[in-house]
């Protein structure tokens, strides 16, 4: 007993002497430097078959790259993605709070609509706004059966750009509706039953106290959702939206240049794509609070540390103490 | 009528087919501290809920200074009262949980003044003013810009009590407030409560701490199965429990 505890103390103990930091030998990882050295060699032989191919023409790729055409798809393809997200986060919460509603009536509305635009493809979400003109010539507010009111052409309400808008903001806002409503069921019933006892109203409760802490639960699928919404806003080539891809299309009907084409836009999404996971990843650490002991590093400080750190591990595990693990 | 703070009588209560109250009889005057002490799953915390409207009675009076909770009557006709006034009436009545509660994403300042601000509109500067000054009243003056995680459990009850007096209000409900605490950190709290106690608060204190009731408490209730077993004076019943139900559950706490 007493050559244990003479032993183990991390702490100064009676005797006021400390044990030397413990220096030993780390574990050999012998297959680990044979695997990626496996890894590297295949990578290097794809890449080097693909950039050698003979009709390949890397100078068409070099010369679209930042071509008007293109600059302007791909600001148009960050606008679409912004808007529909917007709308889509914006309507998604009333949609899940609406959904967790105890009236009956705003409820069913909410689960209609999640269940008709999430059961309905995007792509022909879009079409149907862009080609909505066909059946309803005139779109506006009157009094059914009359002439009373104002009315405007659809296609004057509704250009491509508005119908690639409608069809990716409101079929996403049904998805976000989801993601909400899972991040409000997480949250500590406690939290609401405390804030109720203070005298909150409900949408008080749900505004000040509940969804700010759903958002810690809600955040990374939304991030999810926005890189997915960059790709998605493709779709809006069928109602002929200059955005990235589709100008890449015309150009390569025009020039046969395809897969040179192909690997411009594929360039410009994954450039974009990174760009929303860093700012997904501030944005997360922004919301952890009170959540964290430790703040968690950003993901440039994470890099940095795992190349140039002083052998602290890269991510410190993070010690999560919640009131309702204390028993 | 008016002169019991809260009044019950034949207060029935189920969740399904489980009567977790059957028949609640008592009264709180003001300035009394009430302890309702029982074995788990007798009810007491079920109605202290009922109190503050947490949960709705079934059957039976409940009425806190004079008002029946959750429900006006004109005649012999009740009306349930539409949310505003029952978010109202809950403004005045403070509730403290086992759990504490603190809202984490919140400071210890900031947890304070959120209901004052919103719910009664206070400015600022006057809520914080309050604020401040029942944080340095639980000792935690230095912990006002500190995130509940931060904390202790007892400093976090502290802050939980220090929350609900934010709001002023009239009767104070205790649900088992040290029962999730580790035991060098009860005092504290219960300190705190009897600082409480001694400036005259009305409170109900649902509690397995015996030492406490028999000190502060004015009178003490023990609850079994959804009814009163035994009520009286806390030293009175701690002493010289009448009832057999009472002695055994006495015997195995003690």
């Amino acid at each position: 007993m007493t050559e244990i505890a003479s032993g183990a103390p991390a702490q100064d103990s009676g005797t006021g002497r400390r044990p030397e930091a413990i220096k030993a030998i780390p574990v050999r990882h012998p297959w680990r430097w044979a695997s990626a050295v496996l890894v590297l060699a295949f990578a290097a032989d794809v890449v080097y078959t693909i950039a050698s191919a003979p009709h390949l023409k890397w100078s068409v790729v070099g010369d679209y790259m930042f071509q008007r055409l293109i600059r302007e798809g791909a600001l148009l393809t960050i606008e679409l993605t912004v808007i529909a997200m917007a709308i889509g986060i914006a309507l998604g919460i009333m949609l899940a709070v609406m959904r967790l509603s105890p009236n009956p009536v705003v409820s069913w509305v909410s689960w209609f609509y999640i269940w008709f635009f999430r059961g309905t493809p995007v792509l022909v979400q879009i079409f149907f706004w862009f080609n909505l003109a066909i059946i309803l010539p005139q779109l506006g507010i009157g009094i059914p059966g009359t002439k009373i009111g104002w009315f405007e052409s659809t296609n004057t309400l509704i250009p491509p750009v508005m119908a690639a808008i409608l069809g990716l903001g409101l079929n996403e806002a049904a998805y976000m509706a989801e993601i909400v409503r899972a991040g409000i069921i997480s949250v500590d019933l406690g939290q609401s039953e405390a804030a109720q006892a203070l005298g909150m109203n409900r949408l008080l409760v749900m505004r000040r106290i509940v969804l700010p802490q759903a958002m810690r639960v809600i955040l990374p699928p939304t991030g999810n959702e926005t890189i997915s919404m960059l790709k998605t806003t493709s779709l809006a080539f069928v109602a002929s939206v200059p955005e990235l891809y589709t100008r890449a299309s015309q150009i390569s009907n025009a020039t046969f240049y395809v897969i040179e084409l192909l690997i411009v836009i594929s360039i410009w999404y994954l450039a974009m794509t990174s760009v929303a996971s860093v700012g997904q990843a501030y944005l997360e650490r922004r919301f952890g609070r009170g959540v964290h002991t430790v703040t968690p590093r950003g993901p440039w400080e994470r890099l940095t540390g795992s190349f140039f750190g002083s052998g602290v591990p890269p991510q410190l595990p993070l010690t999560q103490r919640s009131p309702d693990k204390v028993i | 009528m008016a002169a019991h703070m809260v009044q019950a009588e034949a207060v029935h209560k189920s969740f399904g087919r489980l009567e977790v109250l059957r028949g609640i009889d008592l009264s709180v005057d003001p300035g009394e501290v009430m302890c309702v002490i029982g074995p788990s799953g007798s009810g007491k915390s079920t109605f202290l809920r009922c109190i503050n409207h947490l949960e709705k009675i079934d059957a039976g009076r409940l009425s806190v200074d004079g008002e029946l909770v959750g429900y006006r009557q004109k005649g012999d006709r009740l009306f349930e009262l539409p949310d505003r006034e029952v978010c109202h009436k809950r403004s005045e009545i403070g509730m403290v949980f086992q759990r504490f509660n603190l809202f984490p994403h919140m400071t210890a300042l900031e947890n304070l003044i959120e209901a004052p601000m919103r719910v009664k509109k206070q400015n600022r500067a006057t809520a914080e003013a309050a604020a401040r000054a029942l944080l340095e009243r639980v000792g935690l003056a230095d912990k006002m810009s500190v995130y509940p995680n931060q904390l202790s459990g007892g400093q976090q009850q502290r802050v939980a009590i220090a929350r609900a007096l934010a709001m002023q209000p009239k009767l104070m409900l205790f649900d088992e407030p040290t029962s999730a605490l580790d035991p060098e950190l009860v005092g504290e709290v219960l300190d705190v409560m009897r600082g409480l106690a001694e400036d005259g608060m009305t409170m109900v204190v649902v509690t397995h701490e015996m030492g406490f009731a028999r000190e502060v408490g004015d009178s003490l209730v023990f609850m079994d199965r959804g009814v009163i077993v035994e009520s009286g004076h806390p030293k009175e019943v701690l002493a010289n429990p009448r009832q057999d139900r009472t002695k055994a559950f006495l015997a195995s706490v003690l």
